[in-house]
């Protein structure tokens, strides 16, 4: 079963100075459903994934030619802004990272700057709607005005992905979102990525195999900045084309 | 006679030093012919224990030398002066203090003696000190002996020479920090001893809540003054000082922190990396420049501009305003600012920037909505360490605000400060206990209460951002 392509790039390579990091990227992402990229360290993984929403502008040497289609608009045109399209393509980070902020004003943060909300009542309705959908309202319903850093690192994950849906993406980009969580927590997040996946696209990026396993319907493999492999999840994990694939997943590279 | 180029106390260091270092090799080949002729692992690695011998050969031995200096130099004033006095019965004090003087000239051969019994006296006062230096070589010789003796003798293979070595240095910070401690509260303490010497003599209440400050005239019109025992006594009303001083701190940080606070922004967000690099030495450069420079240009260059300004606008303002200070005293805080500002909104991590640009903010919005909120607590911090300096700034307000003590909030008039009183009731003649000397503790213990408490809610409120992100 194919959904309609959500994300495409064409030909994208990324160089950070001389330094070529992705090279030649072709590939489409299926609308909600979970793709999920793996590779050794250092391959390009996450540099490829901050194409999808622009992130890596903040890096001054960083350099992406190429193009990225979302729908009918390439959101790698320099003259699109980059706000607008990281409300659409939200992203949560490896290291949990909420403002020093209240629970509450974490979450108001993105609708509030991007005017989705104008009283109240609304904001409150935003901030409640999201903290359900990633699971932390029954935490926090009565703390709300504490300190988002009191919370466990699980829960500011959580909490982190509540801020990035208040602002009503359509996809989401993680990059490696439990590597600093422990197992409950990571079962955790596992099983929202799933509920997830009904309303977003989601993009993550995994060190562990069994993560992408168990979250993803796609899997691409990455290697050196090529990509090497792409394709249903189970296909790549029960049958890779590429013996290098089947290397990296039969654990002989790192 | 031990040669005077040995026995003086630069030279005896360099000689003690040497002895233990020779100690030190002595302490770590004993150790390992020790170890082998016992068959036995030392405790902590061989030259701990050379170490440990060299500590014990130089630090009695250096305490000790520097003790006898100390203690040798008023023995021997005291027996020369009573020489003196024997020899000359009916001298005043400051005759004696001249004939010490001398009889020190004479026995260096600086001066020839001006007659017999002078030569007498200065031929004993010199054996003596020769006697003492003799002594001084003798006994810190012998104290680095022993020492070096006793700790060879405690060498042995299960002796844990490391954990005494890292105790004693761990006994030395303390000192040092000890040191540190109570050289603070002594001068606390003495502040507080003459200011309870200053209210005993005078009423507290007037002290703070007085409006009329004139120590040195005495008025004949009322105003607050006193007469103890026919002596007018001036004023002591601190009210329009401390007046003085917050609103000349007020202008300060009024000039400083949007100019500090927005130079850190630029440094820390906006600037390239080769931008930053000329901006950030080129404004600690201001930091460096000496207090007195910015009094003149204060007193000389903007202070008249002022009054010129004022003179087209058909205002009488004096060259000496509390604007003229405040603004200058804000330049100079201006880095001081920028400086603790820029390192504060660096520390914000990299993450948060991150997490503010992944969910959609503008630079703008990161800047103003995230960065600064979280680096808040460190930019009060350096705010209140701003306005601590700007309330303790004596020089600039001597030279360009003006002495004369009004209860004022308007900026074009002149105003004084705690500090500029302090400095004019202690220069020139004073004596040391009367009230007019005694007033400054006062103020001087009123100012520092001040500043602490604004240390404190500064480090307080830094303290709290502990954690944070
Ligand atoms: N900011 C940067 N500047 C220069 N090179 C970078 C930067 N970030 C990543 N790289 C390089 O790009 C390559 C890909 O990095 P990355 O995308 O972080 O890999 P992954 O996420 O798969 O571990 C690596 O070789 C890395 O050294
Ligand atoms: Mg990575």
């Amino acid at each position: 079963m194919t959904n309609p392509t959500k994300l495409s790039t064409h030909d994208l390579n990324v160089f950070y100075d001389e330094k070529q990091a992705i090279n030649n990227i072709s590939m489409a992402i299926e609308s909600n459903k979970v793709t999920s990229f793996i590779g050794p360290s250092g391959c390009g993984k996450s540099t490829f994934l901050r194409c999808f929403n622009r992130m890596n502008d903040v890096i001054p040497a960083c350099r992406v030619e190429g193009q990225i289609m979302m729908g009918d608009q390439n959101i790698n045109d320099q003259k699109l802004d980059p706000v607008l399209l990281r409300a659409r393509v939200g992203m949560v980070f490896q290291k949990p990272n909420p403002f020093p902020k209240s629970i509450f004003e974490n979450v108001a943060y993105g609708p509030r700057i991007h005017g989705l909300v104008s009283s109240k009542s609304e904001t409150a309705d935003v901030v409640e709607d999201s903290l359900k959908r990633s699971g932390l309202w029954n935490e926090v319903y009565d703390r709300l005005h504490d300190p988002a850093t009191g919370l466990s690192g699980g829960q500011q994950q959580r909490l982190c992905i509540a801020r990035a849906i208040a602002v009503s993406p359509e996809v989401l980009l993680m990059d490696e979102p439990c590597s600093a969580l422990d197992p409950i927590a990571t079962t955790i997040i596992e099983n929202l990525i799933n509920e997830l996946q009904e309303r977003y696209t989601i993009i993550i990026v995994t060190h562990s195999m069994q993560q992408a396993a168990r979250v993803s319907q796609n899997t691409a493999y990455f290697h050196l900045g090529h990509l090497i492999e792409y394709g249903a999840t189970k296909d790549i994990f029960t049958n890779p084309a590429d013996p290098q694939t089947e290397a990296y997943i039969s654990g002989k590279i790192g | 006679m031990v040669p005077a180029t040995i026995t003086n106390v630069f030279s005896l260091t360099v000689v003690l030093f040497l002895t233990a270092v020779i100690v030190f090799f002595i302490g770590k080949s004993y150790i390992v012919s020790l170890s082998q002729s016992q068959g036995m692992r030392p405790h902590s690695l061989r030259h701990y224990y050379g170490i440990y011998a060299a500590a014990w050969t130089f630090i009695p031995a250096i305490i000790v030398l520097l003790m006898w200096t100390a203690l040798t130099q008023p023995v021997i004033a005291r027996l020369s002066q009573s020489l003196l006095l024997d020899a000359y019965p009916d001298m005043n004090s400051a005759m004696l203090q001249l004939r010490l003087a001398q009889l020190q000239n004479i026995s260096t051969g600086l001066i020839v003696a001006p007659d017999d019994t002078m030569r007498l006296i200065a031929d004993a006062h010199a054996e003596l000190r020769t006697y003492a230096n003799d002594l001084k070589f003798v006994i810190s010789l012998l104290v680095a002996f022993a020492g070096a003796g006793f700790a060879i003798r405690q060498i042995k293979p299960e002796q844990k020479a490391r954990i005494k070595w890292e105790g004693f240095l761990r006994r030395l910070f303390f000192v040092a920090a000890a040191v540190a401690i109570l050289t603070t509260i002594g001068i606390v303490s003495s502040l507080l001893f003459e200011s309870i010497r200053f209210f005993s003599q005078y009423s507290m209440i007037d002290f703070f809540f007085g409006t009329h400050w004139s120590p040195l005239k005495a008025f004949s019109s009322s105003g607050g003054q006193s007469e103890i025992d026919g002596v007018v006594q001036g004023s002591f009303g601190m009210l329009p000082v401390m007046a003085g001083t917050l609103l000349v701190a007020f202008i300060a940080m009024l000039v400083a922190v949007p100019i500090g606070l927005f130079a850190a922004i630029y440094m820390a967000e906006f600037a390239s990396e080769r931008t930053r690099n000329i901006v950030k030495p080129t404004l600690e450069v201001l930091a460096g420049v000496p207090t007195v420079v910015y009094g003149f240009f204060a007193a000389l260059t903007v202070g008249p501009f002022i009054r010129d300004l004022g003179f087209f606008a058909g205002m009488d303002i004096s060259a000496q305003s509390a604007l003229a200070a405040g603004g200058v005293m804000g330049i100079m805080i201006i880095p001081f600012i920028s400086s603790l500002s820029d390192d504060v909104i660096t520390a914000v991590p990299r993450s948060l920037r991150d997490g503010a640009l992944g969910i959609g903010s503008t630079r703008g919005e990161m800047i103003t909505k995230v960065v600064l909120p979280a680096a808040f607590p460190g930019l009060t911090g350096a705010f209140l360490l701003g306005i601590s300096r700007a309330i303790g700034e004596t020089m600039i307000v001597v030279m360009a605000a003006g002495v004369s003590a009004q209860l004022t909030a308007n900026p074009l008039d002149s105003v004084t400060t705690v500090t500029v009183q302090i400095v004019m009731l202690l220069t020139g003649d004073t004596e040391f206990d009367s009230l007019k000397t005694l007033s400054a503790f006062a103020l001087g213990i009123t100012l520092f209460v001040v500043t602490l408490m604004l240390n404190v809610v500064a480090l307080s409120v830094s303290r709290r951002a502990g954690g944070r992100y």
